[in-house]
């Protein structure tokens, strides 16, 4: 798999992704300036976590008109796999590329802890590691990861099974109006979506921050093989 | 501004009247407005530490793996393979009071700067933090600003913040303590420095740009607080950690070149003090063009410019070949870039604004006729011994109420809402081992982070409290398995023109100094914090406990052979070090009794030593797999919390000690630990040859702690009782 990770002013998870990414292929991805026009020949781009732009205005809001992003978007049109995690997912609702929008945490704090995700379907690049309806543990670290939707949005969302992941607890219950389950207060519990063709994925938590047995666990790897597997080449 | 340069304004400006008659000498005439200014703040507290230089001087600073001691940006030691650790810790007390949020920030973003201004990528924050009685809103409210400010700024530049302490004390309601710390790694042979050379080459400023913020604001942090302190929130900066994000790419981008003769950040007394200390210490000149500086707001003067403290600056002083290549880096960052002066050979430093000479001061006698005092100290009273005390509870209510007390309470509200795992590399989280542990990037190195410090002790007995502060930090390194290396110390400290006051400082810094030695520990960078006093209304003043916190850090060669605090399954438990039963100063007399009374523990550095080094060796020789530090609480606590951090259980014996049993299991003596391993037996004989005391205390299974008493309490009902104070103090 060939992959590219695109750095934005404040982007400040692209060493994580990169080492996970790393982690999984024997090499380091490219490293992409937001300044970029054009893109070079990967399988995957991703947008990784931080501030771009200090979350000024709106967290990804600048980000999305950067001058990479319209070979972004390019890419996803012409069926790109693109995963966007934390600001990353900020972006990809910015652009209109993924639906709906990510409001400021319920409790108004940030939160850095470790979650629960249930994976909703695995017939995805994304998830096709895990069985439907797995739990695994990430952390996550952000201020502004209540993802919500209109409700047109929502019905579609769940109707064509687009939810990739929600936060649960350790056994999978979801429990959308429980702070302990549903830390940033998330609607239907969605921490992650994908695009109706399943090629784009955007989500709040840090898999790649839990890929290594020795920062505490690889609950996050089976994201990053899967990835691998659908690439071989 | 037209004001009349005398002594009234130099005595506004924080000058004596005898400070001032040097100034006159030094210039020969009336010195201007701005020269005023820039005498004034370099001969501040703050940056002149005029009260502390001579007992710092008595501190060790140098080992074989020191790179760099005091007098750098921040402190240099070799952890190994080629690398280097960069460290220092800094005090953002006043502003942390007079505006929580942005104090707290602006003292992340300016220890930071510090680290990276000297070649190094900030890899992890801690914060040691003091705040006043918890049942005041205005704790509240300044708990709530810090803990924003801290995790707004750290999150923002992707440092991750992986640990810290919090105590609550009355003493410090008017003036919480603020210390923020940053490590960071560098290659050995690329470390960067601060001595300008080259006459004619630029100066060069780069960052933010500068505005009327923080105009003598090392002036403000060099005087007690009175009732109007909350009006000089005009004197504290704002911080832009998106900026600062930018500012430490550019700037290692740069390093990553040969264009850098000298860098400093534009700390305290900002393009003042880096300006003069560049040229100060590379024995040149210095000639600023005020015009250059880019500037935020219209019409600022000299003055004004020389005194700010706008946030997210840095001078540079460049190769002048390699200017070109260092505008294009900071152009692709977005930041500002301007040539403001250049080098000469005067040893003056001259400021030019809109064609008019603003300052033209000698630099020698600026720096080496800075006042300098030994001020009087009165010896600390030995505090009464302490009389015998009974517990008028039971064992498990004593338990429950201490794991729940405001010391001693989770701090999860608080590590919750900073980012601990950003960079990937974060080996402990917060509260898992009894140091942070964080893995150097492609290497098998870690480096194990604390800061340590008990108030209540060094109130009571200034000298043993300063050396338990550099013993306990040790011993939380040593827990872990790493080996310490070196200390940062943050003085924090009442106003030094009170005898008793330097009496305390003087005391602290003498036990620091004996503990340093005794466990070859070298103070290699550090900061002072004085007057943090509060007028009260009836015009009496009120000092903090005095708190020397001492920031440390260690290495492991190996850092997967590191250890947690969680108790570890079907294990035993032993006691390492010596039991007698000390109360004095205990959490236990303070909470149980409500008395603050007695001697600290005693701390014996023959003792602490030995037992430290045979745990570490046992740790990595992997006969221990799980060692927690005996602290606040004493035994029972201690146990309690490696409980709660695994959720394995453990059944304590009953201590045939002779002591009585709130003593043993709460008495706060030194130089302790309690371990898990399989084989007590051998390991205990073990410890007998090398001469360390240990025993057999329980041993581990199921999720209840079970007291010596025959009362049992699950891990979740202590996890319940510990959990409690932080969310419900903030929600009320």
């Amino acid at each position: 798999m060939k992959s590219a990770i695109v750095v934005f002013p404040g982007t400040n998870r692209e060493r994580d992704m990169a080492i996970a990414l790393k982690r999984v292929t024997g090499k380091a991805p490219t490293m992409l300036w937001h300044r970029d026009t054009d893109l070079p020949d990967v399988d995957l781009v991703v947008l990784p976590g931080g501030f771009s732009y200090g979350d000024y205005l709106r967290c990804g809001a600048m980000a999305a008109h950067s001058p990479i992003m319209a070979a972004i978007r390019a890419f996803a049109q012409k069926g790109g796999h693109i995963l966007g995690v934390c600001n990353g997912f900020q972006i990809l609702t910015e652009t209109g590329m993924l639906p709906g929008a990510l409001l400021r945490n319920a409790n108004l704090r940030f939160l850095s802890q470790d979650c629960h995700l249930r994976v909703e379907r695995n017939d995805t690049p994304f998830t096709h590691k895990w069985a439907k309806d797995a739990v695994f543990r990430t952390p996550l670290a952000h201020g502004d990861g209540n993802y919500t939707a209109d409700s047109q949005t929502l019905e579609k969302l769940e109707g064509e099974g687009l939810v990739a992941f929600r936060y649960a607890n350790a056994k999978g219950d979801v429990q959308a109006d429980d702070a302990e389950t549903n830390p940033n207060g998330s609607i239907n519990s969605i921490a992650g979506i994908l695009s109706e063709n399943t090629r784009i994925c955007g989500m709040m938590p840090h898999p790649e921050d839990l890929v290594d047995p020795l920062m505490g666990g690889e609950d996050g790897l089976p994201l990053f093989e899967g990835l691998v597997e659908a690439f071989v080449r | 501004m037209k004001k009349t340069v005398d002594l009234a304004l130099a005595r506004e400006f924080g000058l004596t009247s005898e400070e001032y008659d040097r100034v006159l000498k030094i210039m020969g005439r009336t010195p201007s407005l701005t020269e005023l200014g820039v005498f004034s703040v370099m001969w501040s507290e703050h940056c002149s530490y005029k009260s502390s230089r001579k007992w710092l001087r008595t501190l060790p600073t140098t080992a074989p793996w020191v790179i760099h001691g005091p007098g750098e940006n921040a402190g240099v030691v070799d952890i190994g393979e080629g690398y280097a650790a960069i460290f220092k810790m800094e005090s953002h007390n006043h502003p942390s009071f007079i505006e929580p949020y942005q104090g707290a920030a602006t003292g992340v973003g300016g220890i930071l700067r510090d680290v990276f201004t000297m070649g190094a990528r900030p890899v992890a924050n801690l914060n040691a933090l003091r705040f006043g009685s918890p049942d005041t809103p205005r704790t509240r409210q300044i708990i709530d600003g810090v803990v924003r400010g801290i995790g707004g700024y750290g999150n923002c530049v992707g440092v991750p913040t992986v640990g810290g302490e919090i105590n609550f004390h009355p003493a410090y309601d008017g003036n919480p303590l603020v210390n923020a710390m940053t490590v960071g790694i560098a290659r050995k042979d690329r470390i960067f420095l601060s001595a300008a050379a080259g006459v004619g080459n630029p100066v060069v400023y780069v960052g933010s740009r500068t505005g009327r913020d923080g105009i003598h604001g090392a002036t403000m942090s060099s005087a007690e607080f009175d009732e109007n302190a909350l009006a000089k929130r005009p004197t504290v900066q704002v911080g832009d950690p998106f900026i600062e994000k930018l500012l430490i790419e550019a700037c290692l981008e740069l390093m990553a070149t040969d264009a850098i003769v000298a860098i400093q950040d534009m700390g305290a007394a900002g393009l003042t003090s880096s300006s003069v200390e560049m040229a100060g210490k590379g024995g040149v000149g210095i000639e600023l063009d005020l015009d250059a500086v880019p500037q935020r707001e219209p019409g600022m003067t000299a003055y004004e410019m020389m005194l700010s403290e706008s946030q997210e600056r840095m001078l540079i002083v460049l190769r002048p070949d390699r200017t070109e290549i260092a505008r294009k880096i900071f152009e692709k960052w977005e930041l500002d870039f301007a040539v403001i002066g250049h080098l000469t050979d005067t040893g003056h430093i001259v400021v030019k604004h809109k064609g008019q000479v603003e300052a033209d001061i000698p630099l020698d006698p600026l720096a080496e006729e800075a006042p300098i005092y030994d001020r009087p100290a009165a010896t600390p009273q030995a505090p009464a011994p302490l009389e015998a005390v009974h517990a008028p509870l039971s064992l498990d209510a004593m338990l429950l109420k201490l794991v729940g007390s405001p010391d001693l309470a989770s701090r999860a509200w608080v590590w919750n809402q900073y980012d601990s795992t950003v960079g990937g590399q974060t080996v402990r989280r917060p509260g898992a081992a009894d140091a942070a542990i964080v893995k150097i990037e492609d290497t098998t190195l870690g480096l194990a982070l604390t800061t340590d410090c008990t108030p209540r002790y060094c109130q009571a007995d200034p000298k043993s409290g300063g050396a338990q502060a550099v013993a306990e930090a040790w011993r939380n390194i040593t827990a872990t398995g790493a080996r310490p290396l070196a200390v940062t110390d943050n003085l924090n400290f009442g106003n030094p023109e009170k005898p008793e006051i330097m009496g305390q400082f003087v005391a602290a810094i003498e036990g620091m100094g004996e503990a340093c030695r005794a466990l070859d520990f070298p103070v290699v960078s550090g900061n002072v914090s004085l007057y943090n006093e509060t007028r009260q209304p009836d015009g009496s003043t009120m000092a903090i406990l005095p708190t020397p916190a001492i920031g440390a850090l260690g290495v492991f060669e190996d850092v997967s052979k590191a250890v947690g605090l969680g108790m570890a399954s079907e294990s035993a438990l032993v006691l390492i070090g010596e039991t007698k039963g000390e109360l004095g100063q205990s959490i236990w007399l303070r909470e149980i009794l409500g008395r603050e009374e007695g001697p600290p523990p005693q701390v014996d550095l023959v003792a602490e030593k030995r037992n430290g080094d045979f745990v570490r060796n046992e740790i990595l020789n992997g006969t221990v797999t799980a060692c927690h530090d005996i602290a606040d609480g004493g035994i029972l606590v201690a146990a309690a919390e490696m409980v709660m951090a695994s959720g394995i259980g453990c059944e304590l014996e009953s201590p045939d000690s002779g002591i009585r049993p709130e003593a043993f299991w709460f008495g706060e003596d030194q130089a302790r630990y309690l371990v898990c391993v399989k084989d007590a037996d051998g390991f205990c004989q073990k410890a007998e040859k090398a001469g360390v005391p240990a025993r057999l205390i329980g041993r581990s299974g199921g999720n209840e702690l079970i007291l010596p008493n025959g009362v049992t309490i699950s891990a979740a009902r202590l996890t319940v009782a510990h959990e409690a104070f932080f969310p419900a103090l903030m929600a009320s």
